[in-house]
């Protein structure tokens, strides 16, 4: 103890404090601040990125599965307006055939009517003609028939006698 | 969590703790035993050795002992080395530094080469009306009149007083030296952050060190909230010690902190932050216990003053002077063995065994620079935490309605 004390050198103990207190003042104004700072921040940094790279990660998921929805939707709605559109050729081709089946039968019986029409006209211009020809006929015979008195009478009676018969 | 964190490092602490016990008991045992070894060597071998040659080479035990007390404490002067010229007179190798001393007659300023290497109070230097003599690394002012320094039967000057002594010795050399190191590192490394995230070169190395002594030593101990405003102290204190306890293991042999004076001014740094630092609840538990029979508090007050006042700050800079101071008689020792052991083993011999002894206890040595300066840095941290934790949680009570120590309380006991 005695020869601690007797080494124990004042001076330098003064010497020492004020040089400690020049090198912890000087060190962290110059070396420890910036350097915790910086440290310090390039924790946070990191931690940060990581956390942003999580949240990369995870939105890349949700807009992977965003995409493979929207190709699966698109792909239904080819398939459907594919499918539609085989439907309206198909009603298409089905309406123009009914369509002209109608209009088909309409223009028949039109001219089935038409061909009625005139072959009623045809007809009766021939009912006519065999009326009028028969009846110069009947005449031109009626004027042979009554030219003498004999035949006159040989007529009547064969009618008479057509008239006992029925 | 914050608090299981810190019931680890206690364990942790009391290990080290332990560890340092150990050392030190091995320490003083080898020194012991080595001293014992090197007192009946010589007295079988006689003091041929010491006989007569004053400044002579380094011979014999006693030269061994009187130069190993003479590394330990602090010198004028930076001696590198000594040498025997053909003409038989001693060299010495280094170079002065200044001395600067506050006398009876105001500040006085010289070169330590004044002294002209002597230690003995035989060269008197006369400045400003005074006369100073060096003795045992200590600079003396004679007293009005005398001209040669008179010593009493135990070598003590009687006629002369020691001097404020403010001098730039190897001591403060070495400071200034490795303040000028960390200031240049470290700013470096800071300047570096300006341009990039990660630092390379020196600063690759330097990083990773802030870092452990920031999550290590400055977090667990202080406490997420809190350690950021502590961390500049502690940072300089590890580095400066540790620096300065490895520089002490070079070859120029400076023995920084196998000072008392510096640890002792490191010890009260940290005494004076916790205690300016410390909180309600700190000041409470020191003076007015709570949760003890009212007569027992004024006994535990005592107690925890002479806990927090004397027994913190000695106990830091004692185990670090006690520590590097053994460090380096131990090292040494071994090293004279080359020359106590010549005659019994051989010079082959006795080199080989010095070298192998001074190789191990080397690499020990390195462990204990980093273990002090960790474990001064960490007491210091320990000492900070305590004085500025928050006891923002109840108090347990038990069935009587008595408080219960919370495990914070707990680590006060390890220390």
């Amino acid at each position: 103890m005695e020869t601690l004390l007797n080494d124990f050198s004042p001076g330098l103990f003064i010497v020492q404090t004020v040089l400690l207190i020049a090198i912890i003042a000087l060190m962290v104004k110059f070396a420890w601040k910036p350097i915790i700072n910086s440290l310090n921040e390039r924790e946070t940094g990191i931690q940060e990125a990581l956390a942003a790279a999580e949240r990369a990660k995870a939105d890349m998921q949700n807009l992977q599965a965003d995409n493979d929805r929207m190709l699966q939707e698109a792909r239904a709605e080819r398939e459907a307006m594919l499918k539609e559109a085989r439907e309206i050729k198909e009603k298409m081709i089905a309406d123009s055939k009914e369509q002209a089946k109608i209009e088909g039968d309409k223009m028949i019986k039109q001219a089935q009517a038409t061909i009625e029409s005139e072959k009623k006209a045809a007809v009766a211009e021939l009912k006519s003609q065999v009326a009028e020809l028969s009846v110069s006929i009947a005449e031109k015979v009626i004027k042979e028939e009554l030219s003498g008195k004999d035949k006159q009478l040989k007529l009547v009676e064969k009618m008479l006698g057509d008239i006992k018969l029925n | 969590m914050y608090y299981s964190k810190n019931d680890y490092f206690c364990a942790n602490f009391q290990e080290h703790n332990f560890f340092d016990k150990e050392i030190m008991k091995e320490v003083s045992k080898v020194v012991k035993n080595l001293v014992l070894f090197i007192a009946i060597v010589s007295s079988l071998q006689g003091f041929a050795f010491s006989e007569g040659q004053d400044e002579g080479a380094v011979k014999g035990s006693e030269r061994v002992n009187e130069y190993i007390q003479h590394h330990i404490k602090d010198s004028h002067d930076f001696h590198l080395f000594s040498y025997t010229n053909s003409q038989g007179e001693r060299k010495h190798v280094g170079f002065p530094l200044p001395v600067i001393l506050w006398s009876s007659n105001g500040l006085v300023t010289f070169m330590s080469s004044e002294f002209h290497h002597d230690d003995n109070g035989e060269v008197i230097v006369e400045r400003n009306g005074s006369k100073f003599v060096k003795l045992h690394s200590k600079i003396y002012e004679l007293e009005e009149g005398a001209t040669t320094v008179n010593f009493d039967e135990e070598h003590h000057a009687t006629n002369a007083q020691k001097v404020l002594d403010f001098s730039i010795t190897k001591s403060v050399f070495g400071i200034l030296l490795v303040g000028l190191f960390m200031l240049l590192a470290f700013s470096s490394l800071a300047r570096q952050y300006k341009n990039k995230s990660v630092p390379t070169g020196f600063g690759r190395v330097l990083e990773p060190l802030v870092i452990y002594v920031r999550d290590e030593i400055a977090k667990p101990n202080i406490g997420e909230k809190k350690y950021r405003q502590f961390t500049g102290y502690l940072l300089t204190v590890f580095f400066f010690i540790w620096i300065l306890n490895l520089l002490g293991l070079t070859p120029f042999g400076f023995n920084v902190t196998g000072q008392v004076a510096v640890t002792a001014a490191l010890a009260i740094f940290t005494l004076i932050i916790y205690t300016v630092s410390g909180n309600k609840d700190y000041w409470m538990h020191m003076l007015w216990m709570p949760g003890v029979p009212v007569l027992i508090r004024p006994v535990l007050a005592i107690i925890e003053l002479a806990g927090a006042f004397l027994i913190k700050p000695f106990s830091l800079l004692v185990r670090l002077f006690a520590n590097i101071t053994a460090g380096h008689i131990v090292f040494m020792s071994l090293i004279a063995i080359m020359f106590v052991f010549k005659e019994t083993l051989g010079t082959a011999g006795a080199t080989g065994l010095s070298v192998f002894l001074s190789v191990l206890i080397l690499i020990i040595e390195i462990l204990v620079a980093f273990l002090q300066a960790y474990i001064f840095t960490m007491l210091s941290a320990l000492f900070i935490g305590m004085a500025v934790a928050e006891h923002d949680h109840e108090h347990h009570h038990d069935v009587e309605g008595h408080e219960m120590p919370d495990e914070e309380d707990v680590r006060a006991d390890f220390i």
